[in-house]
């Protein structure tokens, strides 16, 4: 596979969310602004960046019969370091996130990707791996935020443009999955279209 | 990927060396973190005692109350000016939120007129009781000039003049709450004062 493979399969072709259907518990619980979506999706980048890159420089040395608990400690002090930084630096983003944060945790992206690729594949490629994963990650967040934020709230990125209350359904959970799988439908539909044509 | 099997001592030896490596690192992290997130939160709790002591600059005064039946503290910043008493800025909470623990900060005067109010930590339901978070609402602006020293707030659904947040009666029901507990703290310190 090509170094730019590796990187791009995320996005669209092996999307964490939309088609490995991994972390759906935060897709479906920040995704009520864009501006939340955003920085989930980018604090969970630099976690599947940073464990993914250490597990890959330690994989010869994890044996294999404890190798979970020591992924899971590699991940969990990777998100407690973005926790605190974020809590320290951008304190609005901590206070509407929240718990979140610390429970990326067990996002099954960032420990999947670890045990299917990071722990068999050299460094390089397991840190572009998880760079696009993370970006495939905050795309689908970002995708599912707009349609929640702008249905919901009247608003984008915080700007509201449509005057009102909006449809309250599309910021509470039940809205949060009929966008959901629509969007899985639409990217489905999508993959289709593309395997007709070659 | 084939790996030679490992010995106990072996597994006990990685596991033990990446947890050390991981706690060095986090307390690194922590070390260089703490003064920041400090900071952070000192700033939120000065804005929001600005927010509801408008026009008070001077020494503040921190004493803790405990009410009956409670666990945790409600802290009363009394804000002095000249010795005498200005008011108070009262961290209070409330466990009777929709969902979890409901935080505010009330402004009392000095005989426990309502300043204003700030909202500090809340879990309500997005668009509904979430609306409390809104600072500009009508909902906030009613408490404002009214006193619960000697009947306690309540919505109108309840018997008393509050105007609660459409769809969201307990959020509003829990607000008036917290404002009556600081109420009754600013009480109790005040009487523990003159004792």
């Amino acid at each position: 596979m090509s170094k730019m493979n590796i990187l791009t399969k995320g996005f669209f072709k092996e999307n964490p969310t939309l088609v490995l259907v991994l972390g759906t518990c935060p897709s479906l619980a920040v995704t009520t602004s864009v501006n939340n979506a955003l920085g989930m999706g980018l604090a969970t980048t630099f976690v599947l960046m940073m464990s993914n890159t250490i597990i890959s420089l330690l994989k010869n040395v994890i044996p294999d019969k404890v190798r979970i608990p020591a992924f899971i400690v590699v991940i969990a002090t990777f998100v407690s370091i973005i926790d605190l930084l974020i809590q320290g630096y951008i304190p609005a983003l901590a206070s509407s996130l929240g718990i979140f944060i610390p429970l990326i945790v067990v996002n099954c992206i960032v420990l999947g990707r670890a045990e299917a690729f990071a722990s068999k594949n050299s460094v390089f490629d397991s840190l572009l791996d998880g760079i696009g994963m993370g970006i495939g990650f905050t795309i689908a967040l970002t995708i599912i935020a707009t349609a929640r934020e702008i249905l919901g709230s009247g608003s984008f990125l915080g700007h509201k443009f449509i005057p009102g209350d909006g449809i309250l359904v599309f910021v509470l959970a039940p809205g949060a999955f009929i966008i959901f799988g629509l969007t899985i439908a639409l990217v489905r539909f999508i993959q289709s279209k593309v395997h007709h044509k070659n | 990927m084939a790996k030679k099997e490992s010995t106990l001592l072996q597994l006990v030896i990685t596991l033990t060396l990446i947890t050390v490596i991981a706690g060095v690192a986090l307390a690194a992290v922590y070390t260089v973190t703490k003064a920041p997130i400090e900071a952070a939160q000192q700033q939120k709790k000065n804005e929001a005692i600005n927010q509801v002591l408008p026009g008070f600059s001077g020494e503040l005064t921190d004493t803790t109350c405990l009410l009956e039946g409670d666990k945790d503290p409600i802290i009363v910043h009394l804000a002095l000016v000249d010795g005498e008493l200005f008011g108070a800025a009262i961290e209070t909470y409330t466990n009777k939120a929709f969902s979890g623990r409901f935080d505010i900060m009330v402004g009392l005067d000095a005989e426990g007129k309502i300043l204003g109010t700030a909202v500090l930590k809340h879990s309500e339901t997005p668009g509904l009781g979430a609306k409390i978070n809104d600072g500009e609402s009508e909902f906030i602006q009613q408490f404002k000039g009214k006193s619960a020293v000697m009947d306690a707030l309540k919505v109108k659904k309840d018997g008393g003049d509050i105007d609660a947040i459409t769809a969201a009666t307990i959020s509003s029901r829990a607000f008036c709450d917290a404002v009556n507990r600081a109420t009754e703290a600013f009480k109790q310190v005040k009487e523990d004062d003159h004792e």
